[in-house]
């Protein structure tokens, strides 16, 4: 009965505000692409594109992915420590700061206090909240980590660790500036450095936020699912070692051709391409599990999640490294294939591995059984379905308009005026809309499961839990 | 080992991601805007410019708008020079963008007139019919607050003088947002190097075309001419076409050069072949238009 002294209710508050904002995300992400083929949807100053879009990627990346993480982490440290947090209240203390660090993020980022460095356009006093609350975050999971009754530490505690540690580093850096006034400040970096630094955090935000927190979860909550443990023990430390070790080279190829020394994009080139051996380890490692076990595809709708979240990893993770080579970055950057790119990785691996995990908590946390296991398969479906409508729309779109870009005429004029490449772009914009608003029903039937399942419910076989958090 | 000691992965980890961060992150420093780095010519923001550049980070237009352009043939053909690590050094922070929604504007300081920016900004789709670029039209109602602009120009260390903070009084948005959009790119003389000279004889090809044929390049003039000029020729930001009567070698040389001082931009990049058809074009019908 030692279960009843893990505290779930942490975990339960996570993932309803991480679902709340998962949706608002979403929503912000569809109004924005209707924005894309009607200017007249713009309401200015404060719902206008360009500052829409900043509330769609942060809701997205720190209210939704965040939100999972702390859901799913909370709870697997528990579980894998064999005792409870260390502490209660600043768990709870956490939950409160990342609700309101959230909320005045949308709220200021709609005023216009933003600093424009992507997916860290909060200001100042907001980074303020963030270190915060991710210093609450770290103490709490070293600490449980620190008194735990099982010597060994499973794969998915370390690559949160190293999540720790990077994410700290990463975002301390990037967020230095020099305050004008409470909503205005200049960063301490100018022009070419700045850039530098910039993408150096923002690809390892990639890493440290999208990819090794999650990467954590897909290695406890697969076997978990399955039944059957991990296939390799060896390639999940050579890859996890050889992971965070090569990411933080990759910054700059966010920014080959630009002003930034040529060194460091040739090696960003270099380590691109190496990254997909550790990557693949994991993917490996994912598929491998499934030996003698690919009937539970059919049979189990959380498998399916889980491998096709890490397919949607792997495909991602060879798209990203071709994308890195100069000859192709010169032709493909700036296009819609970019995007295309990226929501395979948000749309897909993590959004895919953040259900499952929302899935699978939900019998545990609650001690009740999923409501409809059709609606979690129509939901699949829906996610898939919606996913690959707007990558691969988008992918045509990027190629389309990168070949008008580059066409030239027998005298070396440019065949294509600015303007006469961006009008082929409507009906692409439009089949992404298309696909947003898929994606958005399978979101939608997803809470809605999850809600009649806490309400309705069938209570789970064996009650092994209390519902009351610690006894 | 470091299996069972919490400790140690922490340690570990953060040497792992230190290495690559030094590397590519950290030592760039010490080349990265130095005085190798330095162009003559580039200067500092004007306190209207920094304000502009503020509001333009304000309203996000870095999430369609890119200002980098690469060293690559089609790239410079149509946006000009390509950039330098020297022009950035006092963008706090930089603005180069990762997707390019709208054109580049790395080049676009002294492109088109202020006319051009006032009117294009107040309605996009009035000039360029098809975009998908919101209106700013409201900038105009938005006075600029001189003092925080002082605060601001005092924060970054760029030289300003009283009389220029004093001339920011009645100013608006839309006027800081056009006078950062004529700095941008406009530092180092690339237009001048970058200027068309046509070599040899210039032929019209189309000499013998007929009216029928002439008319059907109505939308060359429509997509590239009619922004400035008018749907009918009639004049706006530029100048009236009707009634003017230069030659055919004069009249394609203006259009493929364009006429940098006179806010002109040149049109080489639609090709000799567009260009001779707008030749055709704009004279068949400033005839029509003198009758």
């Amino acid at each position: 009965m030692e279960n009843q002294t893990y505290n779930y209710a942490i975990v339960r508050s996570f993932v309803t505000w991480s679902m709340i904002w998962g949706l608002v995300a979403v929503l912000v992400g569809v109004i924005v692409s209707l924005q894309m083929v009607n200017p007249d949807l713009n309401f200015p100053p404060y719902l206008t594109f360009g500052r829409l879009r900043p509330v769609h990627t942060n809701a997205g990346i720190y209210g939704w992915g965040i939100g999972v993480i702390f859901a799913a982490f909370y709870y697997i440290v528990q579980r894998l420590c064999k005792v409870p947090i260390w502490s209660d209240k600043l768990a709870k203390f956490q939950l409160w700061l990342f609700n309101a660090t959230i909320t005045a993020s949308a709220v200021t980022l709609l005023l216009g206090y933003t600093t424009s460095k992507e997916y860290h356009e909060m200001e100042w006093p907001i980074d303020v909240m963030v270190v915060i609350l991710w210093v609450a975050f770290s103490i709490n999971i070293i600490m449980t980590i620190l008194k735990r009754k099982e010597e060994q530490m499973y794969i998915s505690l370390w690559y949160m660790m190293a999540a720790i540690v990077g994410v700290a580093i990463l975002y301390l850096v990037n967020s230095a500036a020099v305050p004008v006034s409470f909503f205005k400040s200049y960063s301490a970096y100018a022009g070419t450095n700045d850039a530098n630094v910039q993408w150096w955090f923002g690809h390892n935000a990639v890493a440290m936020v999208l990819t090794a927190p999650f990467l954590g979860m897909f290695y406890y909550f697969l076997p978990k699912t399955t039944g059957v443990p991990i296939f390799s023990h060896r390639l999940s430390i050579t890859a996890f070692w050889s992971l965070i070790f090569m990411y933080l080279w990759t910054g700059a190829h966010h920014l080959l051709w630009t002003p930034v020394p040529d060194w460091i994009q040739t090696l960003a080139m270099g380590f691109s391409i190496m990254l997909i051996a550790p990557s693949w380890g994991s993917v490996f490692n994912g598929y491998l599990s499934m030996n003698g076990q690919w009937h539970q595809m059919r049979e189990n709708y959380l498998v399916k999640f889980l491998i096709l979240g890490i397919t949607f990893y792997g495909l991602q993770t060879l798209q990203g490294p071709m994308q890195a080579i100069r000859t192709f970055s010169a032709f493909i950057h700036y296009t819609d294939w970019v995007p295309a790119h990226i929501h395979m990785g948000t749309m897909g691996w993590v959004s895919m591995i953040c259900f499952a995990s929302i899935y699978y908590l939900i019998p545990r946390i609650y001690g009740r059984e999923l409501y409809s296991i059709p609606l979690a398969d129509l939901h699949f479906w829906l996610t898939l379905v919606g996913q690959l409508i707007w990558s691969i729309s988008l992918w045509i779109a990027g190629v389309l308009q990168a070949g008008m870009w580059n066409a030239m005429n027998s005298d070396g004029s440019l065949t294509y005026t600015f303007m006469e490449t961006m009008v082929e772009m409507y009906p692409y914009w439009w089949a992404r809309v298309l696909g947003g608003v898929i994606y958005m029903a399978g979101l939608v039937i997803f809470i809605y499961n999850i809600y009649m399942s806490v309400k309705k419910g069938e209570p789970t076989a064996v009650p092994t839990i209390t519902t009351e958090g610690r006894a | 080992m470091w299996e069972k000691k919490p400790i140690l992965l922490l340690v570990l980890a953060t040497c792992a991601i230190m290495v690559g961060t030094i590397v590519t992150m950290i030592l760039p420093f010490a080349w990265v805007n130095t005085e190798a780095d330095r162009i003559e010519g580039v200067t500092p923001y004007t306190a209207l410019q920094q304000e502009g550049r503020d509001i333009y980070i304000r309203d996000g237009c870095n999430n369609c708008h890119t200002q980098t352009v690469r060293p690559l043939v089609p790239e410079v053909l149509r946006y000009g020079d390509y950039s330098k690590s020297g022009e950035f050094v006092y963008d706090r922070p930089f603005l180069w963008g990762s997707k390019r929604t709208g054109p580049d504007l790395a080049r676009l300081g002294g492109k088109y007139p202020d006319a051009w920016h006032y009117k294009h900004m107040e309605s996009p789709r009035s000039m360029v019919p098809k975009t998908n670029m919101p209106d700013y039209g409201w900038y105009s109602n938005n006075l600029l607050d001189p003092q925080m602009i002082q605060r601001k120009m005092e924060t970054l260390g760029f030289p300003y003088t009283a009389e220029e903070i004093k001339d920011l009084e009645g100013k608006n948005d839309m006027d800081a947002m056009v006078a950062y959009l004529q700095k941008l790119g406009s530092d180092i003389p690339w237009r001048d190097a970058a200027e068309t000279t046509i070599v040899g004889d210039l032929v019209n090809p189309y000499a013998d075309a007929n009216q029928e044929t002439i008319s059907g390049w109505a939308p060359i003039y429509a997509d590239n001419c009619a922004a400035c000029h008018g749907p009918n020729m009639e004049g706006e930001i530029g100048p009236e076409l009707i009634g003017e009567d230069y030659d055919d070698e004069i009249l394609f040389t203006i259009i493929y050069t364009g006429i940098t001082d006179g806010g002109m931009p040149s049109f080489s990049n639609l090709g000799t072949d567009k260009v001779w058809k707008l030749t055709n074009y704009i004279r068949t019908y400033q005839a029509e238009g003198s009758q």
